[in-house]
């Protein structure tokens, strides 16, 4: 039944039923959680835990969130190993072995949950190991935290930088705004992959081969999109009466734009910045397959999946090199996506208006 | 729409001085110890050689100075002659491609142009057709349906789609061979009673009248057209169906049903000729994008086009190469850009007669 249909059916002379008497009774144990959050916020985090795409999106979010933060219970590193993320290696060997295959040198402590499971004390490949021998599954589990941090650093900065080049420039206009918007131009003239390529390549001899190459290469090609929705939605808040009404009372600028017309770009920024979180974990995989990203052994999935092209004319056998890293990429990607998607959806003015 | 046109005009050296400005940039950040490999194909081991060096091209100079020589090139005290300079076509030797970086171009250019051109009619056609049926039915089975092919589509990074092609149509089934062509085809090819009039296999097999050549070519671009297309369509089909969807819910839409017309009229020659009008600029930028810009595809599927030769480049870190391509594809996307802006203009009649 819709708040519509409710309200209308009202009997006469009963005491007038609004739309919040309506969710009141609907979403009891909620209306406390709406107090605190604020209409906008709790209409999107409500939206996000009821609609079943984005539930899965969180939870696989939250499933390699978890991932990452138990790496060293799934996965324990070796006692001498200087860097976790260095995956530990069963010899040197060329040739990869499939998932389940004893490990014989270098065993890394047995986890306590493998023999309760298996009921075995022997530790295995779980995942099989890569060409040099480099265990896929410390690779994945470990790669999670790579993942996440790789896309939250270069999401963050690049929406800081979005909002700071975007703001500026819908906010003082003219010759500056001129200026900024042809820079951004600049930027994104070049083919994004290439352009993240050269630069990752041109920082390789300074950081070394390490995440910060992709890292910084994807910020610096990376913010132009969320300056340009910055501006544009900045441009439109700004024409409203009551920024120029604060204008006219003398409200400082640095003011007018973080309390005044900020609030108003968050929502686009916040869809924008889950899509792209994805994104951002896949460009980095991507630059790290083509061997501008991290070194070879350091737990990245990318980097585990470039082992695959030395397997080309054997990849049926040796499927386990790009399927369990592979998937690790998919399922990430498709859980900010699923976010996005469900958050656009919720925050769109005009679907909102068609679903009533 | 003419003073359109020459403010567009007008905006492309400024965008072309800032990009090559940007690039140069970039490599200003490395010190002149490691930017005289660029000059040098090898440094002597010799005590003060690599100041020689340094000296002899300048490396300490101001950035002005630098850029201009790197633009126009520069005379060598020992010859007299010209070298250097990106406007005149030299970018210099590429470590990796072991050629001048101008004669490596044109020698990866035609096969990145061959597969742009086949993927290219696919990509455009499949994605604009998901992309209608899916607005079409809005909110049924198959616009869902579209809609996780779209999203999961967005989700798979191109390499890992390209690596599983491969392990089922290649490792598994081995339906299609990889490379270029296969034995005896290249044999034929090399010989010299084939004329490479374009150094694109297809096209100069139909030149020259060898169909057998030109199936055995196409064969081996299978795979990566699929790859591209997958990719491609995920992104087209969800900008075609949100463009499809304003179109009809636009009032001349209405019009045109309540007056009687068929559905199929409406959609077809009402609704989609003005839904396309976004959807053209991005399709544009997309086929040129594969000119240069399908680093993983080439790499992946062994092809020596222009991408690859980038990412091998950038892996050994020959940065000369790696800019060069860069800054040339940088340039071709920019041109087209402005090609597509003005073609825009002619089709959207808001530009035109504004």
């Amino acid at each position: 039944m819709t708040t519509e249909t409710l309200v209308r059916r009202q009997a006469p002379g009963q005491r007038t039923i609004t739309r919040d008497d309506v969710v009141a009774w609907t979403l009891p144990e909620l209306t406390g959680l709406r107090k605190l959050l604020g209409p906008e916020w709790y209409r999107l985090l409500h939206g996000l835990f009821t609609n079943p795409l984005s539930v899965a999106g969180l939870a696989i979010v939250t499933f390699f969130v978890l991932m990452a933060a138990l790496a060293p219970v799934l996965a324990p590193p070796l006692k001498v190993a200087a860097d976790p993320y260095l995956i530990p290696r069963d010899g040197f060997g060329p040739k990869p072995q499939p998932p389940g295959s004893v490990w014989v040198k270098d065993v890394p402590e047995v986890p306590f949950w493998y023999p309760i499971i298996t009921g075995k004390d022997h530790w295995v490949h779980l995942m099989g190991t890569t060409s040099g021998q480099f265990d896929i599954w410390y690779g994945v589990v470990w790669g999670a935290r790579t993942a996440l941090f790789a896309g939250i650093v270069v999401t963050l900065t690049t929406v800081i930088i979005g909002l700071i080049v975007g703001s500026i420039s819908a906010f003082y206009g003219g010759w500056l705004d001129d200026v900024l918007m042809r820079i951004t131009e600049i930027f994104m003239a070049f083919p994004f992959l290439l352009a993240a390529l050269m630069m990752a390549s041109i920082l390789v001899p300074k950081f070394g081969r390490s995440i910060w190459p992709p890292t910084i290469a994807l910020i610096v090609f990376g913010w132009t999109r969320y300056a340009r929705v910055v501006r544009g939605d900045i441009l439109s808040a700004k024409e409203r009466d009551y920024i120029l009404a604060g204008r006219v009372i003398g409200v400082k600028d640095s003011r007018l734009i973080i309390r005044h017309i900020l609030p108003n770009v968050i929502y686009p920024i916040l869809v924008l910045a889950s899509f792209r979180l994805g994104d951002a974990v896949l460009s980095f995989a991507a630059l790290s397959f083509l061997g501008v990203g991290t070194d070879i052994g350091y737990a990245d999935w990318g980097q585990i999946i470039s082992f695959a092209r030395d397997w080309i004319l054997s990849l049926d056998t040796h499927w386990y090199i790009i399927v369990f890293p592979g998937a690790a990429l998919i399922i990430f990607g498709l859980g900010w996506n699923l976010i996005g998607d469900a958050m656009r959806d919720i925050l769109d003015p005009r679907l909102r208006t068609v679903r009533g | 729409m003419t003073a359109y046109i020459i403010r567009r005009l007008l905006q492309l050296p400024i965008t072309a001085f800032g990009v090559t400005v940007l690039v140069f940039l970039m490599t200003m950040t490395l010190d002149p110890v490691e930017r005289s490999a660029l000059y040098v194909r090898d440094i002597p081991h010799t005590p003060g050689a690599l100041d020689a060096i340094i000296q002899r091209y300048g490396l300490r100079d101001p950035f002005h100075v630098q850029y201009w020589r790197w633009l126009v090139g520069r005379i060598d005290p020992q010859t007299g002659e010209r070298v250097g300079g990106i406007l005149r076509g030299d970018f210099g030797f590429s470590r990796t491609g072991r050629l001048p970086v101008k004669e490596l171009l044109l020698t990866r250019l035609p096969v990145s142009l061959e597969l742009a051109l086949w993927a290219g009619t696919p990509i455009i056609l499949g994605g604009i057709w998901l992309g209608v049926i899916a607005a079409k039915h809005h909110n049924k089975p198959i616009d869902q349906g579209a809609r996780v092919f779209s999203i999961v589509g967005w989700s798979f990074p191109t390499f890992v789609f390209a690596l599983l092609v491969l392990m089922i149509f290649y490792a598994k089934l081995k339906w299609f061979p990889p490379g270029r062509l296969s034995d005896w085809a290249t044999q034929v090819v090399m010989s010299s009673s084939f004329h490479r009039y374009t150094q694109m296999n297809t096209i100069d097999a139909l030149l020259n009248l060898r169909l057998d050549i030109f199936w055995d070519a196409l064969r081996h671009l299978i795979l990566p057209i699929v790859t591209l297309c997958y990719v491609e369509w995920a992104m087209l089909l969800r900008l075609t169906r949100s463009s499809m969807l304003e179109a009809l819910h636009q009032d001349y839409v209405t019009t045109a049903r309540a007056k009687g017309l068929a559905e199929r009229t409406v959609t077809n020659r009402h609704a989609l000729p003005n839904a396309l009008i976004p959807v053209v600029t991005v399709a544009g930028l997309t086929i040129v994008g594969l000119i240069g810009g399908v680093v993983i595809t080439e790499t992946i599927f062994d092809l020596p086009g222009m991408g690859s030769a980038a990412a091998r480049a950038a892996q050994s870190l020959d940065l000369l190469t790696v800019v060069s391509f860069t800054l040339f594809s940088a340039v071709v996307l920019m041109l087209a850009n402005l090609v597509i802006d003005i073609l825009y203009a002619f089709l959207d009649p808001r530009v035109r007669l504004s």
